[in-house]
C-alpha cells in the first residue's frame, strides 16, 4: 500500500498529467556557434545538450572509413549533478557506451550517410538533468542538432518513452514513475513513414501489453514532433530573418 | 493536445537531496457536479447529483455538498459511510493525507467513493489552477494542506454560483478544528463542526450515537483529575529508543488480569525480552496490540507476574483510589528468582484500535447517556460511550469504536457504531467470531463486483489463445457431498505407447482475478475462503467461486492443468503444464466415486480413470510413506444440522474412504510439480509452502505420554517419527495409537508460505518433500492464484507485473496470508465450540468417557472422541475447599488425594454448558470416574437440566 499511486483512481499522474500527455518541452537550436550543429532541449526536468561535427575526414585510423557511406559516432555522457544523489561516473562507463551504441543505430537509421561516404560525422550529447526518459531526450536534441547542422536525413527522429500501470499505458515517464520499477519501452520513430529507429524495453511485458505501450509511445513520439517540427520552423524564420537584414 | 491545454509548472524542493519534481496544474479538471455548465463534458464515474436529496438540516436548509477535511475523513468515517449521507466532496489534500495516515480508512473511503448511490466525488484540487496553494514561508505542511482545503472549499462556493439559479448549492466546510473552522468563516465558507452538522440533522437522530466523541486536547485538563501522566510526543520517543532510555515494544494486555500487561520488546536482544507492566497508571491507557515506548524501572522496583485473576466489575468511574489499593494485592511476597524486568508506559509510538464487539452494561443511573460497554475480548478495557437507546442495547451484541483516551478518564471514549442483534442469536454470534478474528466478511463492494465477467459468459476465440482444447478428455471431480466450489478435476487414460496419462486440471482462476484491480485487491486481503459450521465466507464473488471458475460437469471450464506421463509403477516421465478448457464428465462425492471403483459391473470411461487413479494413488502414497511423510490425525466433526431450526442436532467426526487420499495424492503431486517448475524459472520469488521441523523439546510430552505405555517413540528423523508411530499398537487399547497421533499434531510447527529469495530452508517436513507450494484451491485459497500467475509467466501463458517479480511484495504478501490463515483456523474452532455449546445446551448435561491428553499442575485436559471435543477439568474451584495435589513433571502424572491420573488414561466426565456470564458462555466438565470423594460429580442428580430438550421437541 504505501508507495505513491501512479496513476489516482481520477486518472491523473503524479504530476498531474493524465496517461497519454507529454511533459512541457522547450528547445533551442544553434546554441553553439562553434560546432556545427547544435541544440538544447528540456523535457520536464530532463534536460539535454547535443553537439555535431561533420561531415569531415575520418580522425584517427584511416581504416575505420567506409567506403560507402559515413560514419556515425556518438558519445553520450551525463554531468555530475545530473541525477538527485551526485556521483561521479567516469567518462565511458558501461551505461554511456550502451548510451553511446544505441544513439548511433538510431542515427545510422535517419541520417542519410550514403551522401558522405568515408567521412565521419561526430554527435556528442550531454544530459544536465536526468528526471526519466533519459534516452528520448538525448535523441530528440541530437534530431535537431543535426538538422542544425544541415545534415541530410530521412526524417526527423523523434523518441519518446512509455510504460505500463494498472492496465494503462503511460506516455513519457518521469524518473518517480520509471523508479517504480514497471516495464517500460523506449522508441524513436521517423514519424512521416512510421518507420521505427531504436525499440528497447527492460522488464517483462506480455505482448498482449506491448501494442497498447509501442502504440502510445508512437502517438506520444509524433506529438514530438509536432513540436520539434515547430522549434525547427521558428529557428529558420528567425534565422533568415537575420540572413534578411 | 499539448498546447490546447495551459500548463503552470512548479517545483517542489526539499531535504538535503534535493528532490525536483513537476508538478503540472491544469484547468480541464471538472467540479463533480451533474449539469454543471461550466465544468461541461460529462464526469467519469461518480458524481455529485445537481439536485442533492439530502437529510433536511435544520442548520442548512439549502441544497448543499459537505465537504470534509481530513481529521473529519479519519475519525468519522462511521457516520459519513451510513447511506443518509450523501455527496461529499473528497478533495485530492485530504484524500491523500488519509493515504499516509490510515490504509483502512482509505479504503474504506475509496469503497464509498466507488459506490453509485453515495456520491462522493473526488476533486483533484492539488493539479487544479485555481485551487493549487504553495507552501508559503514558516507555514508547516498542516497548515499549508488546511490552507488548501479552504482554497478549494471557496473556489467550489464561488464556482457553483454560475449554475442557473434553481440549482443554486452551498457547499459546507465540515471540520472539527475550532481554529480552521473560525477562519473558514472569515473567509465567507461555511462551516460547521462534525457534531453540528450531523446534530442538525434532525430526520436521522440515530447518526448522533455513531459520531466519534473527541475531545479537544486544550479542554482535558481543566475537567477533572488528571489520571494519567502525559504520553511523550513522538520525537522525544524516538530519541529516547535510540538512546536507550526507552524500549519499544508491543503491549500485550493480560486476558486474565485487567491491571497487568506485558509488553515484547522489538529486536534481537536476549536482555528484557519481556517487560511487565502492572497497575493502571503504568499501562498508561496503552491498549492491546498497540506499539508502545517503556521505560524500564530499576531493579529494586521489579516485579513478579501475579497469578491473581481480576476482572474489571467497577461501575463508578472515579474510584481511582480503590484502583490503587487493589493494585497492592498484586504485590505479594515471592521469591527474588521470579522478579521480571518491569516498567511503565511513556508513550505510544502506534495505536492499534480496530471496532471492537462486545456488551453495554447499562449505568445504573436512570437517564444517563453515558454507558461503559464491555468488550468480548478480556484484553480490551471496557469504553466508555454516550447512547440514547441503552435500552435497545441492552442485551445485544453491539460494536464500538475508541475515539481517545484522555489523561482524565478512568477509561477511553469511543462511539456506537453498529448493533449486531441479540447475544447468544446464531447470527450474531457468528458476526461476533468473525470480526473477533478479523475475518473480512462484508458483502463484495460495488468496486470489486464490477470486475465480475458480464453474464452470460462464454469462451471467447480471444480466451482460447494460449490453451489447449482438452475437453474430450474423460475429466471428472470428486469432492465432498455440497461442495459447490469446485477446484480441482482429474483424469487417467492410457497412451498409444502403454503409459499412463494422468492430469490434475485446476479452475483457472488467475484468468478471471486479473493483478492490481479491485477484485484482486480484496481477494489478497482475504487470503482465503473460512469455513464455518454452516456458512462459508467466500474469498472470491461468489460468480466465481460457485459458478465460473467450480469446475461442475458438462459445462466448458477453463483450468490450468498439470499433464504427467507416468509408468504404471507411477513414475513420473514427463511433466507439462498448459492452460486448458475442460468439459468434466461427473462431478461425484467420495462416496459415489468410492462405490464406482468398488462395483464390478460399472465400468464406463469414468470409472476406468478412477481406477487407474486409485491404483497410481496407492503407490504414490507408499512411496511417500517410504520417504518420511507423516499421517496424523485430529478429530474433525461435522455438525448434523436441523433442516428447520439449523441447530446442530448430531455431531459426527468425518469418515476417510480411499478416494479421499486418492484425490489427495495427486494435488499433492500437482503442488510439488509446480513448486520446482516455479522455483526453477523465479528462483527468487516463488510462493513456497514449508513445514519447519520441531525443535527436539517440542516432542518431550508425546515421549513421555508414550513411555508412560511402554512403547517407545522415535524423533529423530520424520521417518523415524512415522515408522514408530506406525508401530505403537495396543491390542487392549486400540484408540491409543489414534490419541498418539493426536498427541503428535500437537508438537507440530505452523506450516507456513515464504517468499523462495527470502528464505534458504524451503523443507516440508511433514509430508517430507524438498519444495512444496499450494497451486491446488484458488477458488478458496489466495496463494494459489499467485502460483497461478508464476507458473503461467513461466510457461508463456500470461503476462507478468512489476509487484509479481518483487521479493519484498511477495514477503508482506505471504505474511498477510499466513496471518489470514491462522485467523480463519481460529475462527472455525470458535464457530465448532460456538456449535458444540448450541448442542449442548439443547442436549442437557450428559456424561460421557474420555480419554486424558494433557496433564497440568491443578487440571487435566479430557478429548471426548464421541464428539471430538476437548475440555479441560479443574480440580481447583472458587468457594471450595482445595484437594491435595501432587503434580510430577517427569512422568507427567496429577495426584489428586488418593487417585492418580496419568496421559491417555480413561475417565467418565460430566459435559453442561455454562451460561453464567451471557458474554463469556462454555462448556464446562467435571469429573464423574473415577471417583474421588468431594470432587467427582455425583451422577444421581444429573438430569434436572433434561427435561428442556424433552419440552423442545413438544414445540415442534
Ligand atoms: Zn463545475
Amino acid at each position: 500500500m504505501a508507495g505513491l499511486d501512479l496513476l489516482s483512481d481520477q486518472g491523473y499522474r503524479v504530476d498531474g498529467r493524465r496517461a497519454g500527455e507529454l511533459r512541457k518541452i522547450q528547445a533551442r537550436m544553434g546554441v553553439f556557434a562553434q560546432a556545427d550543429g547544435s541544440a538544447y532541449i528540456e523535457q520536464g526536468n530532463t534536460k539535454a545538450l547535443a553537439v555535431v561535427y561533420g561531415p569531415h575526414e575520418i580522425r584517427g585510423s584511416r581504416a575505420r572509413a567506409l567506403p560507402d557511406r559515413a560514419l556515425v559516432n556518438c558519445q553520450y555522457s551525463s554531468a555530475t549533478f545530473s541525477t538527485g544523489e551526485r556521483k561521479r561516473r567516469p567518462h565511458g562507463d558501461r551505461k554511456s557506451c550502451e548510451m553511446g551504441l544505441q544513439l548511433r543505430q538510431t542515427f545510422e537509421a535517419a541520417i542519410l550517410t550514403q551522401l558522405h561516404p568515408r567521412s565521419q560525422i561526430d554527435i556528442y550529447v550531454q544530459v544536465l538533468q536526468a528526471d526519466g526518459g533519459t534516452y528520448a531526450a538525448c535523441v530528440n536534441a541530437a534530431t535537431l542538432a543535426v538538422l542544425d547542422a544541415g545534415i541530410p536525413m530521412r526524417d526527423f527522429v523523434c523518441a519518446c518513452s512509455a510504460g505500463f500501470v494498472d492496465g494503462t499505458a503511460l506516455a513519457d515517464l518521469s524518473h518517480v514513475e520509471e523508479a517504480a520499477g514497471g516495464p517500460q519501452l523506449a522508441l524513436a520513430l521517423l514519424p512521416a513513414s512510421g518507420q521505427i529507429a531504436l525499440l528497447e524495453m527492460d522488464a517483462r511485458l506480455h505482448e498482449d501489453h506491448l501494442e497498447r505501450v509501442l502504440e502510445a509511445a508512437a502517438r506520444a513520439a509524433r506529438d514530438v514532433h509536432t513540436l520539434l517540427d515547430h522549434v525547427v520552423r521558428q529557428h529558420v524564420c528567425e534565422a533568415s530573418l537575420l540572413l534578411g537584414d | 493536445m499539448l498546447k490546447s491545454k495551459t500548463f503552470l509548472k512548479k517545483t517542489r524542493a526539499g531535504g538535503v537531496m534535493k528532490i525536483v519534481r513537476e508538478h503540472y496544474l491544469r484547468d480541464d479538471i471538472g467540479c463533480g457536479a451533474t449539469g454543471c455548465a461550466a465544468c461541461g463534458r460529462a464526469h467519469e464515474g461518480p458524481a455529485l447529483e445537481l439536485q442533492p436529496q439530502d437529510p433536511a438540516s435544520s442548520l442548512c436548509p439549502r441544497p448543499h455538498y459537505l465537504l470534509p477535511d481530513t481529521n473529519v475523513l479519519l475519525h468519522q468515517i462511521d457516520v459519513l459511510e451510513d447511506p443518509a449521507i450523501r455527496n461529499v466532496i473528497v478533495l485530492q489534500t485530504v484524500l491523500q493525507e488519509v493515504r499516509n495516515r490510515s490504509a483502512p480508512v482509505y479504503k474504506r473511503i475509496r469503497d464509498v467513493t466507488n459506490n453509485h448511490e453515495k456520491h462522493f466525488y473526488t476533486f483533484t484540487n492539488e493539479h487544479h489552477r485555481e485551487t493549487y496553494v504553495e507552501q508559503e514561508q514558516g507555514e508547516n505542511a498542516n497548515d499549508r494542506n488546511d490552507r488548501a482545503i479552504r482554497v478549494a472549499a471557496k473556489w467550489y462556493n464561488e464556482h457553483l454560483k454560475k449554475m442557473s439559479a434553481e440549482n443554486q448549492l452551498e457547499v459546507i466546510f465540515i471540520t472539527n478544528d475550532r481554529k480552521n473552522k473560525e477562519k473558514a468563516i472569515e473567509e465567507g465558507i461555511p462551516a460547521f463542526t462534525c457534531e453540528e452538522y450531523i446534530k442538525s440533522l434532525t430526520a436521522n437522530p440515530e447518526l448522533i450515537d455513531r459520531l466519534a466523541c473527541l475531545s479537544e486536547e486544550g479542554n482535558e485538563i481543566e475537567s477533572g483529575k488528571v489520571i494519567f501522566s502525559e504520553h511523550l510526543p513522538l520525537s522525544k520517543l524516538q530519541q529516547g529508543i535510540k538512546s536507550g532510555t526507552y524500549l519499544q515494544g508491543t503491549f500485550r494486555a493480560s486476558r486474565e488480569n485487567y491491571l497487568e500487561a506485558t509488553v515484547w520488546v522489538h529486536g534481537d536482544a536476549e536482555e528484557n525480552k519481556e517487560i511487565i507492566l502492572q497497575g493502571l497508571k503504568n499501562l498508561n491507557r496503552a491498549i492491546h496490540e498497540d506499539i508502545v515506548a517503556v521505560e524500564l524501572f530499576p531493579k529494586s522496583q521489579w516485579v513478579a507476574p501475579s497469578s491473581v485473576v481480576l476482572h474489571d466489575e467497577g461501575q463508578d468511574e472515579d474510584d481511582v483510589e480503590k484502583e490503587e489499593e487493589r493494585e497492592t494485592i498484586l504485590k505479594t511476597a515471592v521469591n527474588e528468582k521470579m522478579l521480571k524486568p518491569t516498567g511503565r508506559v511513556v508513550g505510544i509510538i502506534k495505536r492499534n484500535w480496530r471496532p471492537y464487539c462486545g456488551m453495554l452494561s447499562k449505568s445504573d443511573i436512570k437517564e444517563s447517556r453515558r454507558h461503559l460497554f464491555t468488550p468480548a475480548d478480556k484484553r480490551i478495557p471496557r469504553i466508555r460511550i454516550e447512547t440514547r437507546q441503552a435500552s435497545a442495547l441492552e442485551g445485544r451484541r453491539i460494536i464500538v469504536a475508541i475515539d481517545g483516551w484522555p489523561r482524565n478518564s478512568r477509561y477511553p471514549n469511543g462511539h456506537f457504531v453498529k448493533n449486531l442483534g441479540d447475544a447468544g442469536d446464531k447470527e450474531t454470534e457468528t458476526e461476533v467470531l468473525l470480526l473477533e478474528h478479523d475475518v473480512p466478511h462484508q458483502p463484495f463492494s460495488q468496486a470489486v463486483l464490477s470486475f465480475l465477467p458480464k453474464m452470460p459468459w462464454s469462451i471467447t476465440e480471444k480466451d482460447m489463445k494460449y490453451r489447449e482444447d482438452l475437453r474430450h478428455l474423460c475429466v471428472c471431480s470428486v469432492d465432498p457431498p455440497g461442495c459447490t466450489d469446485i477446484d480441482d478435476a482429474l483424469h487417467c487414460r492410457e497412451l498409444e505407447n502403454g503409459n499412463l496419462e494422468v492430469g490434475v486440471h485446476i479452475a483457472d482462476v488467475s484468468h478471471f482475478i486479473r493483478p492490481g484491480n479491485a477484485l484482486d485487491q480484496e481477494s489478497a486481503r482475504r487470503g482465503t475462503t473460512v469455513y464455518l459450521c454452516e456458512k462459508r465466507i467466500d474469498m472470491v464473488p461468489e460468480l466465481l467461486s460457485s459458478n465460473l471458475c467450480s469446475l461442475r460437469c458438462n459445462v466448458d471450464r477453463l483450468a490450468f492443468s498439470c499433464i504427467w506421463e507416468m509408468s504404471h509403477n507411477a513414475e513420473i516421465l514427463k511433466t507439462r503444464f498448459t492452460k486448458s478448457v475442460i468439459n468434466s464428465k461427473a462431478s461425484l462425492t467420495y462416496a459415489e466415486a468410492q462405490m464406482r471403483i468398488d462395483s464390478a459391473t460399472i465400468n464406463d470411461d469414468t470409472t476406468t480413470s478412477l481406477r487407474g487413479l486409485n491404483k497410481l494413488a496407492k503407490i504414490l502414497k507408499k512411496q511417500r510413506i517410504e520417504k518420511g511423510a507423516l499421517t496424523l490425525s485430529s478429530p474433525e466433526v461435522r455438525f448434523h444440522m436441523d433442516s428447520e431450526t439449523h441447530d446442530p442436532i448430531d455431531l459426527q467426526t468425518k469418515e476417510l474412504r480411499e478416494t479421499n487420499s486418492m484425490v489427495e495424492e495427486f494435488m499433492l503431486l500437482a503442488n510439488i510439480s509446480v513448486a520446482k517448475k516455479i522455483h526453477e524459472e523465479f528462483s527468487e520469488h516463488a510462493l513456497l509452502r514449508k513445514h519447519p521441523a520441531p525443535p527436539p523439546s517440542n516432542y518431550e510430552i508425546l515421549v513421555k505420554a508414550a513411555k508412560s505405555k511402554n512403547l517407545e517413540i522415535r524423533t529423530d528423523t520424520a521417518k523415524s517419527l512415522a515408522d514408530s508411530l506406525d508401530q505403537a499398537e495396543s491390542p487392549t487399547f486400540p484408540y491409543l495409537n489414534t490419541l498418539l497421533r493426536i498427541l503428535a499434531t500437537r508438537c507440530m510447527m505452523q506450516a507456513v508460505y515464504f517468499c523462495s529469495g527470502m528464505d534458504n530452508d524451503f523443507h516440508h517436513y511433514g509430508l517430507a518433500s524438498p519444495i512444496y507450494t499450494h497451486f491446488t484451491s484458488p477458488i478458496r485459497r489466495y496463494a494459489d492464484v499467485i502460483v497461478h500467475r508464476l507458473l503461467a509467466v513461466a510457461i508463456g501463458a500470461d503476462s507478468t507485473y512489476p509487484e509479481l517479480t518483487d521479493k519484498h511484495k511477495l514477503a508482506d504478501l505471504c505474511k498477510n496470508l499466513n496471518f489470514r490463515h491462522k485467523m480463519a483456523q481460529y475462527a472455525q474452532r470458535a464457530s465448532v465450540a460456538f456449535h458444540t455449546q448450541l448442542f449442548f445446551k439443547s442436549k442437557g448435561i450428559v456424561s460421557e468417557e474420555g480419554y486424558i491428553l494433557f496433564v497440568r499442575k491443578n487440571a487435566i485436559v479430557v478429548l471426548i472422541p464421541k464428539y471430538g471435543l476437548e475440555g479441560t477439568v479443574f480440580f481447583e474451584e472458587k468457594d471450595k475447599p482445595k484437594p491435595w495435589l501432587v503434580y510430577d513433571d517427569e512422568i507427567p502424572s496429577l495426584k489428586i488425594e488418593d487417585t492418580v491420573f496419568h496421559i491417555f488414561d480413561k475417565v467418565k466426565v460430566r459435559i453442561m454448558l455454562d451460561s453464567s456470564n451471557l458474554q463469556h458462555q462454555k462448556i464446562r466438565m467435571s469429573l464423574v470416574e473415577p471417583q474421588i470423594p468431594g470432587i467427582s460429580t455425583d451422577i444421581s442428580n444429573m438430569d434436572i437440566n433434561e427435561p428442556e430438550r424433552k419440552k423442545k421437541k413438544l414445540q415442534k
